[in-house]
């Protein structure tokens, strides 16, 4: 443990996962949004947009999110010239959590999806009965419920998002893989306290948070 | 009370399949000949040298071979030490992987662009050096930047965890430092002008302003800020062979073959060949 | 629910009308937004043939593209055969009486779906060896992370599966004098694995495209080889991870195909368990649907 009781290094491996926070809530925020969009146009009467939703889960559930955060630097911001921030760290930032956003929302779309499916037709029938469009329908009575139905799956997927956000390292970020990596090659005869301090990092708020999405989803279960 | 004698059968023919896995792989490479060193592992007509599979003009790898000078260097001493260019097993390094390699014996030799220092003194053995390098900065042709002071406020770009971008951080705070995992992803961002600079050894770099893609559009800044000289990686015991490799050199670079790997490989852009000092052929422990 | 056409009602005059207008504006918007970025990347030489031309050319494919391909192909396969074997051995670990076996796989399964992957290859192939003191190989590294993780996830989609099953069938099997071991391995178990297929599946895609993780400790996959190193040849990065992706998506989309075909077989042979959905029970989003957890 004698690595950690350096401030520099401490330094590293605060900063590193500090990027892991930030990207995990801004990441998780814009995959809920994109992916509760998708969702709606996949199951829309319109048939572009229910072909545009499909294309999007193939094409991003297929592709490693290595690449994804590649073509965000190389495509978005180095060829398409869309630049988020002056600052190199707060640009690849943003360009990170945009990967990993599309990335996340595929996973998204389709834990929404299957939940809708676990709304009885009744409930839509009804709701067209008494003349709710397809908007109000969705919006009133069929997501309130799908979403209490999804919030295990969501919390595997939000769990999934922050452990993938160590992949933004790869365009730079000093989040918490890199710095694991900076602080081995360093203290090369430290390689195992070092390990155990990162993995377990993650371990300990990443095994509760698990639990307590399971607990949440018991509680806000629709009772039937 | 079956069901966990079931699972901890599986469980215990798992472990065994993964052991037995995991020992089936490293022939050729087995611990077992490193007390003979580096010259017992030759006398069985198979070196594994670690080389960069990555990097124009030095280590890369192009269609099913790898070319380069550092490939030409080790070549030239597997050769003197009595292994033919077809008993040669190129392995992919990259920096964080050098002294791992050598020390787990997964390598024979590193010639990957590989500088002596002291840090890794402490685990390696280094044969060489066989060239002086510096870091350098790669810039546009029409680029302002004259030397690494000229850095403040600019982006430069380096391999993540490498010497070159830690120095940058410690020596050069004021210049913004973009990493990646590889340099021709700096190069290609250097080329859509995503950054200002490239900054590694000057001989990595002339190797990509030399590549045909590139020709014309990038100049090395030729004021280097440091000394990189390059070794030749080899297990910490293995002194003997340490020298042995230091005598082929030294046999190098009278014979002309040094010189020849030269001309064949970096030589090519124009750049005369370096003399290479058998003076300071000095570092074996 | 099946989601065609419970959502809507079946469009009139106006709403044809309306979704036609809705068509035409979106797909505009989308043709407008291809052009824009087609037009940015001519811009910036992009479609240059120099960058492309050497995926005309064979030795690009032979020589890196494929040989990095039939890598992680390699990596994927043995390690899905792993974590399967994994999966099934924790799952009835946790599923066991006793707490000296559930407890600790329990704590393996959370552990390691909790660790990122790229920390754990990482420290697998440059922390193990400390242990060990034998050297790892680098695929064995890239094997085993996968298999751990995966494994763990596959855990806990079988534990999910057998809880799926009714327990009247175990209790059927008990009352016939089956043993533990064999309720669960002959009744239990192939169930659960039926009723887990999607999961299983993309669990499984997921697991391909964590081999892409390999490139931390230099793997020669398919990034590596056929973007990396080619692009180091010809400077085409970009025009090399395009074609990379396509492959990944092929390879994946394939993988999901012949899951789907699959399901439907088991599906016609019948008798896959319905969901737990008795009338005054919870319900929740079957794990199974629309899982892979990324």
């Amino acid at each position: 443990m004698d690595v950690f009781s350096d401030p520099l290094n401490r330094d590293v491996y605060i900063t590193g996962f500090l990027w892991i926070l930030k990207l995990t809530v801004a990441g998780g925020a814009g995959a809920l949004v994109l992916g509760v969009l998708l969702a709606a146009m996949r199951v829309s009467p319109v048939p572009v947009l229910r072909g545009f939703g499909t294309a999007w889960v193939n094409i991003f559930r297929n592709t490693p999110l290595t690449l994804i955060i590649f073509f965000c630097y190389f495509g978005l911001f180095s060829t398409l010239g869309l630049s988020l921030a002056d600052d190199i760290d707060l640009n690849n930032f943003w360009l990170g959590v945009i990967g990993v956003a599309v990335y996340t929302a595929a996973f998204v779309c389709e834990a929404i999806r299957s939940g809708i499916n676990t709304v009885p037709p009744g409930q839509a029938e009804a709701a067209r009965a008494i003349g709710m469009t397809f908007l109000q329908t969705l919006t009133i009575v069929i997501l309130p419920q799908a979403g209490r139905a999804v919030i295990a799956p969501l919390g595997s997927i939000l769990i999934a998002l922050c452990k993938n956000t160590t992949i933004v390292g790869t365009i730079g970020l000093m989040e918490s893989s890199s710095a694991m990596k900076q602080l081995i090659n360093e203290n090369g005869d430290n390689v195992i306290p070092i390990f155990l301090v990162f993995a377990g990092t993650f371990a300990i708020v990443l095994i509760p948070t698990g639990y307590a999405f399971g607990w949440l989803a018991n509680r806000l279960a629709v009772k039937r | 009370m079956r069901i966990t004698r079931l699972a901890a059968t599986l469980g215990a023919l798992t472990m065994a399949l993964a052991v037995a896995a995991c020992g089936g792989d490293d022939e050729g490479t087995g611990s077992g000949s490193s007390a003979k060193g580096i010259e017992g592992k030759a006398a069985s007509g198979k070196l594994v040298i670690g080389v960069k599979a990555d990097q124009p003009g030095l280590g890369l790898q192009t269609g099913s071979t790898y070319a380069g000078f550092d490939i030409e260097i080790g070549k030239i001493i597997a050769k003197g030490l009595g292994v033919p260019d077809s008993g040669i097993e190129w392995k992919t390094t990259v920096s964080s992987n050098r002294e791992p390699y050598i020390q787990q014996g997964q390598v024979d030799l590193v010639v990957a662009t590989y500088t002596i220092n002291d840090e890794r003194k402490k685990v390696v053995n280094f044969a060489g050096p066989y060239y002086k390098a510096g870091q350098d900065l790669l810039v546009p042709t029409a680029s302002t930047i004259t030397g690494p002071e000229a850095l403040a406020g600019k982006r430069v770009c380096s391999v993540s965890g490498s010497t070159p971008a830690k120095r940058i951080q410690t020596d050069y705070k004021d210049a913004k430092l973009q990493q990646f995992d590889s340099y021709s992803k700096c190069v290609t961002a250097l080329a859509g002008g995503q950054v200002d600079a490239v900054t590694t050894d000057d001989i990595i770099l002339a190797g990509y302003a030399a590549q045909d893609q590139y020709a014309g559009k990038f100049k090395v800044v030729g004021k280097p800020f440091s000394e990189e000289p390059y070794g030749i990686g080899l297990k910490k015991d293995d002194s003997a062979g340490c020298n042995k490799i230091n005598d082929i050199l030294k046999a190098a670079a009278t014979d002309g073959s040094y010189k020849k790997a030269w001309d064949d490989t970096l030589g090519k852009s124009g750049t005369p060949a370096p003399e290479l000092d058998t003076a300071a052929l000095s570092n074996c422990s | 629910m099946s989601t065609d056409a419970v959502l809507y009602d079946h469009p009139g005059p106006k709403a044809k009308a309306r979704n036609l207008v809705l068509t035409i504006v979106f797909g505009i918007a989308l043709l407008g937004l291809l052009y824009w970025v087609y037009s940015r990347f001519d811009a910036k030489g992009q479609w240059d043939s120099v960058l492309w031309k050497p995926f005309t050319e064979s030795s690009t494919w032979t020589d890196y593209i494929l040989p990095g391909l039939l890598n992680t192909l390699k990596a994927a396969a043995v390690a899905m055969v792993l974590s399967l074997a994994f999966g099934i051995i924790f799952a009835v670990g946790r599923l066991s009486d006793h707490w000296w076996v559930r407890w600790p796989a329990g704590a393996v399964v959370e552990f390691f779906r909790a660790v990122p992957l790229l920390l754990m290859m990482f420290f697998i192939f440059f922390g193990v060896p400390f242990l060990t003191e034998q050297p790892m190989s680098i695929f064995w590294a890239v094997v085993i992370g996968l298999t751990l993780y995966n494994g763990s996830v596959l855990a806990e989609a079988f534990r999910a599966g057998v809880h799926s099953v009714p327990r009247g069938q175990s209790e059927a099997a008990y009352a016939i004098g089956m043993r533990k071991s064999q309720v669960m391995s002959e009744i239990l178990i192939p169930q659960a694995a039926r009723a887990m297929l999607p999961v299983i599946v993309s669990q499984l895609v997921v697991l391909v495209k964590d081999t892409a993780l390999g490139y931390i400790i230099s793997y020669s996959e398919l990034i590596q080889l056929g973007v990396n190193n080619l692009s180091a040849n010809y400077g085409n990065v970009l025009q090399a991870a395009i074609v990379a992706a396509i492959i990944y998506i092929i390879v994946n989309s394939i993988l999901t195909s012949f899951a789907g075909w699959l399901s439907r077989r088991t599906r016609r042979k019948g008798r896959a368990p319905r969901s737990p959905g008795a009338a005054t029970q919870q319900v929740t989003a079957e794990p199974g649907l629309g899982g892979g957890v990324a």
